[in-house]
Parts: structure tokens; C-alpha cells; sequence
């Protein structure tokens, strides 16, 4: 099959990023949220994105109004009949990305793949209730999906080989890299991740050494492009919350339990650069890599 | 700031010659002690006291070996150090500089003005097995040892992964094999007989490593 027009399914900081490499790569782009704030927001930052791109000679000024032109926000679920594919990128729930595939199966045609960028939880579960397991797939994208390259693609239990395969040429048609993992509790990326970023809270938490000497140490030994406290202000206090309640429930390992100091910080109002204080402050909230 | 070094043989920090072993003075505030034998230069060093600051290079033990612990009032003048080195790599330009919780700060900054002028990159931790790197990178490596073996994905699609992913210079497969997974093993042993924790209990691939050097 031919993908010619892509859906993304919430606008969050993920779902943002995914529509501007749909945009970016030439696909007609649908970016759909329930409220008219997000989907307004996301454009916004889309916008500022690629006038960056422009400044920085990534993208040629002269086709800033044709890609822009490629992207449509809306609030209603009907719209996304017209979309080849849904990624989803919604909350990390169960529950809500069922909901949310039960309506889409009704709203779009039977050729319509639909893709989960869920980071921790089971494609097949997810699969499982969107009416077409068959023509479900795990596209997990990296954040900051607009500058990362890296998708880790998952076929659950019932996907069949035409839809990995096709899914798989258009995550290439993307610009993007794909990697082929196993439907397991957080893929590769997430699996070793998040208790690694654990690890490193508790090591703040256990009186170790400081996040800023922390981050420093591991991007100079190791040459890590960033540092654990950098990415998880970046990531959110309240995803990273998330993120280990699910691989936990998972897995049941003990490095993916949340360290008491998250929620503490939750408390506190410090989320990470989105709130404009987490590990670090932060002065304005302009979208990573714009 | 000058300072004196007593090198007592077998350095890991410095196994060839470098900014901060060359440019020693024979007389200065602060001390540098490096070698396998650091700790028992200090404790046998007659001015020890008078110095703005000593720095011991350390193994794997912590500090308080060396200077003793009084119910978490110890510090003064003396600090360790170990530059961070995986294996049989050579040393990064990375310091772990730790201090105790009495520590005096301007012998942390004399220690500082020291290793930085040499050209190192220093990062401050307190005084705990592993210090920052060890203690938080081991766990991880022992992960994607053991996700090998369970087949969650080659070693090269795991590798790729954390390096499209997260950045990385180099996945942690490649890594451990290039440095020595006989040395991983001896360090991630020495933690969890440390701190108990079975997340550094070697794994096994690090086991069947180490085993193979012992014939």
C-alpha cells in the first residue's frame, strides 16, 4: 500500500515532533487532540521550529508556506478518515489509547494502518483493543522526535508481515532509522533507560554527588550527548512517574521502581524544563532543538 | 598552584606521563599521590597536615580507608581522586575528586585549581563505593549482558539502538568488548560485595570472561 496522508493522534511534545517529520518529509500531515488549545500550541511550536530550520539553512525559506501547508490541526476525530496511518501518541494508558483505536476503527477505512508510539506498553495489548490487530504496529519514536532518527518498530502477536513491511517503508520514507525489537516491557531504548535515569536519581537521592556534577561527569567520561538530570528535565517528572509505573508493572524489577525524590518534585512543582524548573532552571520554553 | 607528586608505582589515573605528572614542582601547597601504594604514602607522610590539600588516587576503596571516619565528621586537607578508565582503555580526562562531609572548601578548591590545570574535567562526589561513574554505569552494563542472553535483540540492533537513541558515541556491547569484560567483571564484583546489590552481581557473560583469564 501507498501512505500518502498521516495522522498523529495527541500534541503533546511527542506528537508535535512526529508531525514535523511527517511534514518535513513530504507527507500530508493531520495532527489531531482533543483540545483546540494543544492542537494551536503544537502548531505554534511546529512554526517556530522550521523558521529555525530556515535561520539555520536546514530548510529553504521558500518552502517554509509548503510545509506548513502539508500540516492540518484539528479537534475532530472524523478528519482522520482521510489518513493512511494513525500514530497514536497519547498518554501512557491502557485504557485511553484503547478508546481512543476503538473510535478511530469506526471512523477510518479498513486499509488505514494504525501505529502506537507507546514507549513501555505491550503493542500486542494495545493492538488487542483497536478493532484491527492485524494492521497495528509499534512505532516508537525518540525524543526529540524532530532531531532523532532512531524509531523502534515492534510487530505484536497478530501484525501481519504486509503491514511491518509496509509500516517499515514508510518509517524509511520518513528520513527515519528503523530498528527491529521485540515486543517487550520498553523495547530496548525504554527498557535500559529508565532504570538507568533511576539509578541516577538515586544517586542524588543517596547523597552522592550533585546532578550538575552528575551530568558532567557522565558527558565527559563517556561522551554521552547528555546528561541523566538533562534528559529527564527534558522527558518530565510526571512522564518519567509514568514511564516507571508501567515498565514496574511490568517487569517488577527493582531499578524501575520512581525514586520517592520524583514525586517530591512533582509536589513541588518542578517537572523539568516544561514547568521552567526540574534539576535544573530554565528561562524560557521554547522547544528543544528550535 | 604549585604541588608535589609521589608517584608510588602502578597508576591507573596516569600509566603514561601527563600535565599534571610533569608538571610537579619539588616543593608546593598541595600534594599529589598516585600509585597502587597512594594510601600508605599518606598515611606515612610527615607534613601531611600542613598542606592545603593531599590527593590520594584511589582504587575501588573509599577515602575513609585511608584517612579513618568519625562519625560522619571526618574530612579536612585530604581527598581522593581517580580519573575514570574502563578496562584497558586509556584514562578519560574525567576526575572524580571526592571529598568527606568535613572537608575543608578551600582545600576542595586547591585540589581543583590542581586537576584543572592540568587539563582534567572534574566532577565532585562524596565518598561511596563506585563514586559517580562505576556506581551508576555498572548496573547498566550487567542489564545489557543479561539482555543479550535472553535474546531481546542482537547485539548490534541492541547497540544501534542506544546509539541512535540516547546519543551514545559507541552501544554498550561494543564497549564492554573493546575495554575487557574481565575488568568489568572485577569492578561491578567489587561493588556488589560493597553495597549488596544484586543489580552489580556480574553477569554472566563478565563471569565467563573473567574465568577464562584464570585458565
Amino acid at each position: 500500500m501507498t501512505i500518502q496522508t498521516v495522522a498523529v493522534a495527541g500534541c503533546g511534545t511527542m506528537g508535535a515532533g512526529i508531525a514535523i517529520v511527517a511534514a518535513r518529509a513530504g507527507f500530508r500531515t493531520l495532527v489531531y487532540d482533543t483540545r483546540q488549545d494543544a492542537v494551536d500550541r503544537a502548531r505554534a511550536q511546529t512554526e517556530a521550529f522550521f523558521r529555525k530550520s530556515v535561520e539555520r539553512g536546514k530548510l529553504d525559506a521558500a518552502k517554509l508556506p509548503e510545509v506548513m501547508g502539508r500540516l492540518t490541526g484539528t479537534t475532530r476525530l472524523e478528519d482522520l478518515a482521510a489518513a493512511d496511518i494513525v500514530i497514536e501518541a497519547v498518554f501512557e494508558d491502557l485504557a485511553v489509547k484503547h478508546a481512543l483505536f476503538a473510535k478511530l476503527d469506526a471512523v477510518c477505512p479498513p486499509h488505514t494502518l494504525f501505529a502506537s508510539n507507546t514507549s513501555t506498553i505491550s503493542i500486542t495489548e494495545i493492538a488487542g483493543g483497536s478493532g484491527r490487530d492485524d494492521r497495528f504496529v509499534g512505532m516508537h519514536f525518540c525524543l526529540p522526535a524532530q532531531l532523532m532518527k532512531l524509531v523502534e518498530m515492534s510487530p505484536g502477536m497478530n501484525t501481519s508481515a504486509a503491514t511491518f513491511e509496509a509500516a517499515w517503508a514508510f518509517c524509511k520514507a520518513l528520513g527515519q532509522n528503523p530498528v527491529k525489537t521485540q515486543d517487550s516491557p520498553g523495547f530496548v531504548l525504554n527498557y535500559f533507560l529508565i532504570p538507568y535515569n533511576n539509578d541516577a536519581i538515586r544517586l542524588v537521592e543517596q547523597g552522592v554527588a550533585e546532578p550538575a556534577e552528575i551530568d558532567k561527569a557522565i558527558k565527559t567520561a563517556m561522551g554521552y550527548a547528555m546528561g541523566p538530570f538533562e534528559l529527564l528535565d527534558l522527558i518530565g517528572m510526571d512522564t518519567q512517574v509514568l514511564l516507571c509505573e508501567a515498565m514496574h508493572g511490568l517487569t517488577h524489577e527493582p531499578r524501575a521502581t520512581c525514586p520517592a525524590l520524583v514525586k517530591r518534585m512533582i509536589a513541588a512543582g518542578r517537572l523539568g524544563k516544561k514547568s521552567g524548573r526540574g534539576f535544573y532552571d530554565y528561562k524560557d520554553a521554547k522547544m528543544f532543538g528550535a | 598552584m604549585a604541588y608535589t607528586l609521589t608517584d608510588t608505582g602502578g597508576s591507573r589515573s596516569f600509566p603514561v606521563p601527563h600535565a599534571l605528572t610533569q608538571n610537579a614542582a619539588s616543593a608546593g601547597d598541595v600534594a599529589v599521590l598516585i600509585g597502587t601504594g597512594a594510601g600508605a604514602a599518606y598515611r606515612a607522610m610527615a607534613d601531611a597536615a600542613s598542606r592545603a590539600a593531599v590527593l590520594i588516587e584511589l582504587g575501588t576503596e573509599c577515602l575513609g580507608v585511608h584517612t579513618g571516619e568519625d562519625r560522619g565528621k571526618e574530612g579536612g586537607n585530604a581527598l581522593g581522586f581517580a580519573r575514570f578508565r574502563l578496562g584497558d582503555a586509556d584514562p578519560t580526562n574525567l576526575v572524580e575528586l571526592v571529598k568527606q562531609p568535613a572537608t575543608r572548601p578551600e582545600s576542595l578548591a586547591a585540589a581543583k585549581a590542581v586537576l584543572e590545570g592540568a587539563g582534567l574535567v572534574v566532577a565532585v562526589c562524596n565518598d561511596f563505593p563506585g563514586r559517580i561513574l562505576d556506581r551508576l554505569l555498572r548496573p547498566y552494563f550487567n542489564a545489557t549482558l543479561r539482555r543479550l542472553d535472553e535474546g531481546l535483540a542482537s547485539a548490534e540492533d541492541m547497540d544501534t539502538t542506544l546509539r541512535l537513541g540516547l546519543g551514545y558515541p559507541e552501544g554498550p556491547i561494543a564497549l564492554l568488548h573493546r575495554t575487557g569484560l574481565a575488568a568489568h567483571h572485577d569492578v561491578t564484583q567489587a561493588l556488589h560485595e560493597a553495597l549488596g546489590d544484586p543489580a552489580y552481581a556480574p553477569a554472566r557473560r563478565a563471569r565467563v570472561a573473567k574465568e577464562r583469564t584464570q585458565g
